[in-house]
């Protein structure tokens, strides 16, 4: 069978692609689509590297098909920053140098995208539960957390 | 010491220079180069532990569609047996070759056997299907002492044990003996002696990101290489030696680095990839999945260890007896040696022998993990003076303050001390408001410490100063944990000018001058130190440039904040580093500046720390519930990072003592080949990581800089291991401490 | 291998003609995919052909009425676990689903297809069997309802034919002093495969004696063991330590465990008893709630 037709919408932009119906997102995002920001850790489903935002739904892009994108709506980490203005929770990241290697940042920040639209104000305990899929093998998680919970401070703010 | 000077930007942590790209996803890592007309290389690999190669036949996979280039062993050259340097240790270059592409026998499961270049990675991994190997099996060696007994399967037919017998082939690829004082006498004047056996398993570094290469072989016999690594020119070496080409033909452009922990300071896909692309005259990119990095790339040593110690009634050791067994994987070359010489390094112990065994299985190759070899030292010793200091009913930090090495102490692996900061870093921790916390129900708190010698090394360090002032500087160390901002903040005290002017990159091997690997936690102290003298170099230049300009002597002139100040007879106004350069031009030409060194004096790196967990005691579950990470930085050029290296290797320890370990089957296949079943620590199996930054300057470097990466992995198996000790009432000897053996332990008691 | 079809039906209507289709075709059911894609990936699963049935409507809404309790098949658990009404009617059910894997599997992860994958150590299957789940198989000839303990017969293998796939659950809506509780082991605290898995369904009188009980055990059996023995201990009790002691001794002998990456046999009889005791005192924790 000839490859699929699929339109979706990307960090905003109305995207066009073909692909094989076996592809997952992530080798869509990162093969097809050259959106290398997306990272392939596991392609299991169980370190979160390759975390997008589906219709607003966390989930791991290579557990998800490319044909199922057809329609929906898609954020990556290249759609987080407003231009060239950080979103808070990057710039977070940054003053409380929650990254080492960074290979797991873009997972990171789009799954904490996720948490504080849901939970603007987790305690430690629901920011460590909600980010257990996103594994992180430098840091031992204790700046990624206080990073988190300092953008969600941030937010609340600047939201108030 | 420098370190109580007053300085501007080192001791800071600001944001880090390459910040901005890696939470945008704009960094670019090992999978994301791409190249017009690239093919995708893929590996077949052994689906035996351990077998005779008969036959392979790749005809109907060269035929297949898509497919531009197939290779086997066969298509790299039979080098012979010759050692040489591979990162921080050293390789059998034979070895190497052989562990690329298996030659006559495969040695462990997930073993490369041939390679595949096509036009996608569908088509490559089909053509796999299509290579026909005639395997003849062979008895698989998983355990050390197995591997050892007279009996057992033999790996290589040619290695012989050094001063054993040179007829009969042995798995025992390696032997050390350090030996101290008389020890008969030494236990003889004991009050005291614990002995016991430990057991660790083979555990994996973890990097999130699987090794990838893109590779391009050029009509004039030029390779140029795109990979993630800790050393562009240890990649360069090596690919080189495998395809016995010059190295200055192999041009090594390293990628951002995601992790690595010292398993990136060797090849397994770089040579495959530029022989492909030799092959098929295309660029060739290689990508391993999580499975083929867990079965195929180093972990780190399984070990056995037994250790003997003889203390008197008031505490102080006087004798100590060490075995240890370190299984290398399929060739030789375990940390076995780091071991035995770490073993007994943190102590003033008057008589001592400690043997090591070098040993080989059906396992995969191991690699450098995180101070190598030492953790699991450690945590046998750790753990025996542990007890030790409860059967002496002393406190276990009073006690280790009463045999601890000091400056002046000669080192059990040699030398004798200088300035070194353990008895300072063991204070810190008795001070510390955890040590003396209260404790609940199933609760336990257990203390272990962890001596990392660091190594120095070769560094190079450039810079370059553009015509605004604002500085390039150029090294070919790996960035692997914020390294770029430790040499902005070095070069930025050194000229007096704001870190947000200095531009710090990572080059590569035709652009950048020799750096060893990332790794040894050398780059802060080495490159650095690189950095310094380089900045220092530029200084003295910008000096002579501005006494031209001004017709002054250079001795007159002084460097302060930034500029040049001319003395004050002369009338004339500083000229800032952006003046100077604007007139470079006049004065002399373009302002660069360079140094080169072979790092001397890495100083020795001391680390305590504290952990208090929670034990189920039904179900043998283990919570680490409070961490705390104290360790002699030297001085802490960028902070934060340094904290982060603590929890770091703090969790990595935390995961090898609770629930990491690779589970084989009996044919030497590795049942948890994922990240579902290899269980690392996940963000809420973990408590914040307190830190303390102890400063004890190290005399050879500038700022009094010590390594600081790997010693945070020495403490944390024997502090975990004492916690669930005094938790749950039990004397863990095995790890990992995970609930099926410790509800055995318990039920045991 | 050549390259697979993909169908996402609208209605169950236009399933019809694909599962008829399936029956010549290899295929494969595509809910949450999380298990399903992995398997491809790894060639342990090879379809030719994929039915996506995330976009029938009767897959992936829930409803909950006074005598039963409807579960698309294909409703995330992630949806489950944000629902406050599904808590409180079916909070084992949940808490089964919502144990599967990180917030980006639950995102996907659905009741249907930790079902059909069949592993033993499922941890949706347990509570949906304690708490008397129905599925409703939709085919080309219609509906069947079958109880949830008949969906799974061996790892890995269903009693659904190739041209079948579960279109609903339905449970009966709790009464009053009715609760179920799930609680799993996992070496870590989060992301693992259940070690053990134990289902509770308990109800309870005023007097505060159990009325009726179901206990479930996952990952001690190829499938989901079914602990009457205990459930019959139970019943008539006022869930006493004693009782309690006996049913988690009752149910360590239970199953047929395997030693494996993730336990010893030992270990999991042992763990069993544990989760248990701990299980049903939640279960009856909540039903007393709810009199």
């Amino acid at each position: 069978m000839s490859k699929a037709h699929v339109t979706t919408t990307i960090n905003g932009d109305v995207v066009e692609y073909l692909c094989e119906p076996d592809q997952s997102m992530l080798e869509v995002l990162r093969d097809n689509l050259e959106l290398t920001g997306t990272k392939e850790g596991c392609a299991t489903g169980d370190c979160g590297a390759c975390s997008v935002s589906l219709d607003g739904r966390l989930v791991c892009s290579c557990l998800v098909l490319g044909v199922e994108a057809e329609g929906k709506q898609i954020e990556t980490i290249e759609g987080i920053a407003d231009g060239s203005e950080l979103h808070p929770i990057q710039q977070k990241f940054l003053e409380n140098a929650a990254l080492q290697c960074g290979i797991c940042t873009p997972g990171f920040i789009v799954a904490t995208k996720a948490l504080l639209a849901k939970n603007p104000d987790p305690t430690e305990e629901e920011a460590r539960y909600f980010l257990a899929g996103n594994l992180c093998r430098c840091t031992g998680y204790d700046k990624i957390i206080r990073a988190v919970l300092d953008a969600a401070a941030e937010m609340r703010g600047a939201a108030s | 010491m420098s370190t109580n000077k007053d300085y501007k930007w080192v001791g800071t942590s600001p944001i880090r220079p390459d910040g901005a790209d890696k939470v945008t996803g704009k960094a670019a890592f090992g999978a994301d180069k791409n190249l017009p007309g690239m093919l995708h290389g893929k590996i077949l690999r052994s689906p035996y532990g351990h077998a005779k190669i008969k036959s392979i036949d790749t005809s109907a996979a060269e035929s297949a569609p898509g497919v531009l280039a197939v290779m086997t062993s066969k298509d790299l050259p039979d080098l012979a047996s010759e050692m040489g340097e591979a990162g921080e240790s050293a390789v059998d270059f034979r070895d190497l070759s052989q562990n690329i592409l298996a030659a006559g026998k495969v040695l462990y499961h997930g073993h490369a056997v041939a390679a595949v270049a096509a036009t996608s990675p569908k088509l490559a991994k089909q053509a796999l299907k299509l290579i026909k190997v005639e395997y003849e099996e062979l008895p698989v060696v998983l355990e050390i002492e197995d591997a050892m007994a007279d009996d057992a399967p033999i790996l290589h037919e040619n290695q012989f044990t050094p001063g054993g017998s040179q007829d009969k082939p042995s798995n025992i690829a390696g032997k050390m003996k350090l030996p101290r004082g008389d020890i008969e006498k030494g236990f003889a004047e004991a009050d005291v002696i614990v002995e016991r056996e430990f057991t660790t398993p083979t555990v994996h570094q973890g990097y999130i990101e699987p090794h990838a290469v893109t590779a391009s072989m050029s009509a004039s016999g030029h390779a140029d290489v795109w990979c993630c690594t800790q050393g562009a020119f240890v990649v360069r070496a090596m690919t080189a030696k495998v395809l016995n080409m010059d190295v200055g033909k192999v041009k090594v452009t390293p990628s951002e680095i995601g992790g690595g922990f010292g398993a990136k300071t060797t090849v397994y896909l770089e040579p495959i990839a530029v022989k492909l692309s030799e092959m098929s005259g295309r660029p060739v990119k290689m990508v391993m999945d999580r499975e083929e990095v867990l079965r195929a790339t180093g972990p780190t040593s399984a070990s056995v260890i037994k250790i003997k110690l003889g203390a008197t009634n008031d505490g102080k050791l006087v004798a100590a007896e060490g075995t240890l067994k370190y299984g290398a994987g399929a060739y030789k070359g375990s940390p076995m040696g780091p071991g035995c010489m770490c073993v007994f390094a943190s102590y003033e112990i008057p008589n001592f022998v400690v043997r090591g065994f070098d040993v080989v299985l059906n396992k995969p190759k191991v690699a450098a993990y995180r101070a190598p070899g030492a953790p699991m030292a450690a945590f046998a010793m750790e753990s025996v003076m542990n007890e030790m200091a409860g059967k002496l009913d002393l406190d276990p930090i009073d006690f280790r303050l009463e045999n601890a090495v000091k400056e002046g102490s000669v080192a059990a692996y040699g030398p004798k001390f200088p300035a070194i900061g353990f008895v300072e870093t063991l204070k810190a921790a008795k001070e510390h408001p955890h040590y003396s916390a209260p404790l609940g129900k199933n609760q336990g708190r257990g203390v272990g410490t962890g001596f990392w010698f660091n190594i120095g090394m070769q560094s190079s360090a450039t810079l370059n100063v553009n015509e605004s002032g604002s500085v390039t500087l150029i090294t070919g160390s790996a960035d692997i944990g914020g390294s770029r901002a430790s040499m902005a903040l070095f070069a930025a005290e050194e000229l007096g000018i704001d870190y947000d002017l200095i531009t710090p990159l990572v080059s590569n091997t035709e652009e950048a001058g020799y750096c060893d690997v990332t790794g040894g936690s050398r780059t802060t102290f080495a490159t650095g130190m690189a950095v310094v003298k380089a900045s220092k170099n530029l200084v003295a230049n910008m000096k002579k440039r501005a006494a031209k300009t001004w017709g002054v002597e250079v001795d007159e002139v002084l460097w302060q904040d930034g500029q040049a100040v001319p003395p004050f007879s002369s009338g004339k106004n500083p000229m800032s580093m952006a003046e100077i350069a604007a007139s470079a031009a006049k004065t002399g030409g373009p302002l660069t500046a360079s140094a080169s060194l072979t790092a001397q004096g890495a100083g020795a790196g001391f680390g305590v720390h504290i952990c208090d967990v929670e034990v189920d005691p039904e179900t043998g579950k283990t919570d680490v519930i409070r961490y705390t990470a104290i360790q002699d930085a030297g001085k802490a050029i960028h902070p934060a990072y340094v904290e982060g290296q603590y929890q770091g290797g703090a969790a990595q320890g935390i995961g090898w003592a609770l629930n990491e370990e690779y589970v084989y089957n009996d044919k030497g296949v590795l049942q948890n080949f994922g990240f579902l079943d290899y269980r690392m620590p996940v963000a809420n199996d973990l408590p914040m990581i307190d830190t303390v930054i102890v400063e004890v300057p190290n005399p050879a470097h500038p700022y009094g800089v010590r390594g600081v990466g790997e010693t945070p992995i020495v403490p944390p198996l024997a502090a975990v291991a004492e916690a669930v000790n005094n938790a749950a009432g039990v004397r863990i000897t095995d790890l990992p401490i995970s609930p099926p053996r410790l509800l055995a332990e318990i039920d045991a008691k | 291998m050549e390259s697979v079809q993909y169908h996402a039906p609208q209605s169950l209507e236009e399933a019809v003609p694909l599962l008829k289709q399936a029956r010549q075709t290899p295929s494969r059911i595509l809910a949450g995919g999380t298990d399903l894609l992995i398997q491809m990936r790894a060639g342990v699963k090879s379809p030719e052909m994929l039915i996506d049935i995330k976009k029938i409507p009767e897959t992936t809404g829930f409803e909950i009425g006074a005598d039963e309790i409807r579960l698309g098949a294909a409703v995330p658990s992630a949806v489950m676990d944000e629902s406050p009404e599904l808590h409180q009617q079916l909070p084992g059910v949940v808490e089964g689903m919502e144990l599967i894997g990180s917030t980006q599997v639950q995102g996907r992860a659905t009741p249907g297809g930790n079902l059909c994958n069949a592993s033993p150590a499922g941890d949706g299957a347990p509570a949906m069997i304690a708490s008397s789940g129905q599925c409703v198989v939709f085919g080309p000839n219609g509906v069947r309802t079958i109880p949830v303990e008949e969906v799974c017969t061996a790892p890995g293998r269903t009693s659904l034919a190739d041209d079948e796939f579960i279109q609903e659950f339905r449970f009966p809506t709790p009464k009053a002093g009715q609760a179920d509780a799930y609680l799993r082991f996992i070496p870590r605290n989060e992301m693992d495969i259940a070690v053990v898995g134990v289902a509770a369904n308990i109800t309870v009188d005023a007097g505060g004696i159990c009325t009726a009980a179901k206990v479930t055990l996952g990952a001690v059996g190829p499938t989901v063991v079914i602990a009457t023995e205990v459930a019959e201990l139970l019943v008539g009790t006022k869930l006493d330590d004693a009782t309690l002691e006996k049913a988690a001794e009752i149910a360590s002998g239970l199953g047929s465990p395997i030693s494996d990456k993730r336990g010893t046999a030992e270990f999991r009889h042992r763990i069993a008893g544990v989760l248990t005791r701990r299980v049903i005192k939640i279960a009856a924790t909540r039903a007393g709630e709810r009199l």
